[in-house]
């Protein structure tokens, strides 16, 4: 009798809390209702570890207790710690170690179920063979493909795609053999050695898939990362007959490669290309650009700049990673309010891969807290740069270059930009004439409208605060 | 077939769609806290980690159990936390100052 109520507990929990994450992700797309979606999904996230902890299955020995309360706490306090303490710049290394940590529980947990079923009855039969091989697969991927991703965003390893040879055919060889361990697994009932020897070759993969993708894809494969543990945690819900993983796993699964192809199409690239393409590369095809370039560049000091925008009517802000890395966001909240004090109008345009993921700009002025409506998107300002007296581009780069727009030859052709050559002047802050990530000469630096301020884009934009107080 | 896989296959087959169709049309400016949050749900694989634990009775099924149960609560509570902070920035209208 109370057997049966501690299960209806348990499914009726588990239902709950799929609705839950169903509304919560509902929630989490507007820009209105994020905050709260995130919340609810939370929630739904407690509920369900709740119903878990009274599960039967569970057998509470000391030691199993000891085992899960340490484990828990600890990787609660370690991802809440990282969580509080990241910098909002370092923002796309925080989700793919996080979403490493989650592939790496998903493959842990179907090889440990497989061992334990083993050891149970002798055999595995083939369906959950197949959820056993498909999980620990993906979630070894994603978990060693994610800690690529993050050594090459956080610089530890070089942004640059790394090949070497016999790289195409090492990877054909790991899947000929994940695919006869898949084979030998669900139709030949070999032992555990075969998931583990499997686990090992997924790991290797996801490292090799990932090493030759160069630093500023990283964003798409991240998502397409995301995507796929939540697969690799909805085929560990079928290797436990589990219907909540199953849900929230192929929400995640589904949404995650819907928002993968949103993202690869705000940075115009195709996913196939990201994945097998090499951006890049192109850094050595930079002859087209060089062939039309014989304008010099013209400079100018923090002072003129500074008086210019000071009695300018209008000036839009574009800001891009340089801003970012200087850690200027807040330099920038400080020169805009200075320019409203004196009557200039000041929007800032954003271009959906500014900063290093789309979305990752907004969220670093929203921390320096720049006001949500002087925010503009890309389709909205675009046709204002020509009415505008300056453009003030800080540390963006490829999002403004205009061979994007009629250089056929260009890699980055094709790719929507900021038309920021449409204002009357363009100050450019920039550290030096370094290309940006595409590696690509940026004609926009050469144009008779355009004057360069050199420097730390934090200094630069405090000499000009200071400046046009003083102005 | 087995039918609790069968029951599994249509949930996840429904589960699938109804996440194609959830999203829709996100905003690029929201892409980043989306794919923390989603992120922060594939954690839900904790569960599987726990009663993995919880049904150990090998030293080498404990080890795992441990590992399993700590690096998916670091996912889950992680994402949820870092997801939180930064759509709480997310703010309509700036804070007056004085």
């Amino acid at each position: 009798m109370i057997e049966s109520y501690r299960q209806a507990v348990i499914d009726i929990s588990y239902f709950v809390s799929a609705l839950l994450f169903i509304y919560g992700l509902k929630r989490l797309s507007s820009p209105a209702t994020a905050r709260s979606g995130n919340q609810i999904a939370g929630l739904a996230m407690i509920i369900a570890l709740v119903a878990t902890f009274i599960s039967p299955e569970i057998n509470w020995s000391a030691a199993n207790i000891l085992i899960i309360l340490v484990a828990l706490v600890g990787g609660a306090a370690f991802g809440t710690y990282l969580a509080r303490t990241v910098k909002m710049t370092a923002m796309p290394q925080m989700v793919a170690l996080f979403n490493g940590m989650g592939g790496a529980t998903a493959a842990l947990v179907s090889v440990s179920e497989f061992t334990r079923f083993q050891h149970l009855f002798g055999a595995v039969s083939n369906s959950e063979s197949l959820s056993v091989v498909v999980g620990t697969t993906i979630g070894a991927i994603s978990f060693s493909g994610s800690m690529i991703a993050v050594g090459k965003l956080q610089e530890v390893i070089s942004g640059r795609p790394i090949r070497f040879p016999m790289l195409q055919p090492l990877n054909l060889l790991l899947l000929i053999g994940i695919i006869a361990l898949w084979v030998g697994a669900i139709a030949f009932n070999t032992g555990a050695w075969s998931v583990w020897l499997l686990f090992a070759l997924a790991l290797i993969l996801g490292v090799t898939v990932v090493l030759p993708i160069g630093g500023a894809d990283m964003p798409v494969v991240i998502a397409v990362l995301n995507s796929m543990t939540g697969l690799a945690a909805a085929a560990a819900g079928f290797v436990l007959h589990n219907q909540i993983l199953i849900v929230a796993g192929a929400l995640v699964g589904a949404s995650g490669s819907l928002l993968t192809v949103l993202m690869s199409r705000a940075m115009n690239r195709s996913l196939a290309n990201v994945m097998f393409g090499a951006f890049g590369s192109a850094t050595t095809t930079v002859g087209s650009a060089e062939a039309g370039e014989a304008k010099p560049i013209r400079e100018t000091t923090a002072d003129d700049a500074a008086v210019a925008m000071a009695y300018a009517n209008e000036v839009i802000i574009v800001p891009g990673y340089g801003l970012a890395v200087a850690q200027a966001q807040h330099q920038i909240r400080e020169l805009s309010e200075e320019l409203e004090k004196r009557g200039v109008t000041v929007k800032y345009a954003i271009h959906p891969v500014a900063g290093r993921m789309p979305g990752h700009m907004n969220v670093l002025l929203a921390e320096a807290n720049v006001p949500y409506d002087e925010l503009f998107e890309m389709e909205q300002i675009n046709d204002e740069f020509e009415r505008s007296d300056i453009a003030l581009v800080v540390g963006a780069n490829d999002v403004v270059n205009p061979a994007a727009r009629s250089d056929t030859s260009s890699p980055i052709y094709g790719m929507p930009i900021l038309n920021v050559d449409k204002a009357q002047t363009v100050i450019v802050l920039k550290r030096s004439m370094r290309p940006g990530f595409a590696g690509i000469e940026n004609q926009l630096f050469h144009e008779p409208n355009t004057v360069m301020l050199f420097g730390d884009a934090k200094d630069s934009l405090t000499k000009l605060t200071t400046a046009v107080k003083e102005s | 077939m087995n039918e609790s896989v069968l029951l599994g296959a249509y949930v996840f087959v429904l589960a699938i769609l109804l996440g194609l169709e959830v999203i829709g049309r996100v905003p690029s400016t929201l892409h980043t806290p989306l794919m923390s949050g989603t992120n922060a749900i594939h954690g839900i694989v904790l569960l599987g980690g726990i009663i993995v634990a919880g049904t150990a009775d090998t030293p080498l099924l404990h080890i795992l159990g441990f590992l399993a149960v700590f690096l998916g609560a670091g996912n889950v509570f992680g994402g949820f936390v870092v997801t939180d902070r930064m759509l709480e920035m997310f703010k309509k209208k700036p804070v007056e100052k004085r």
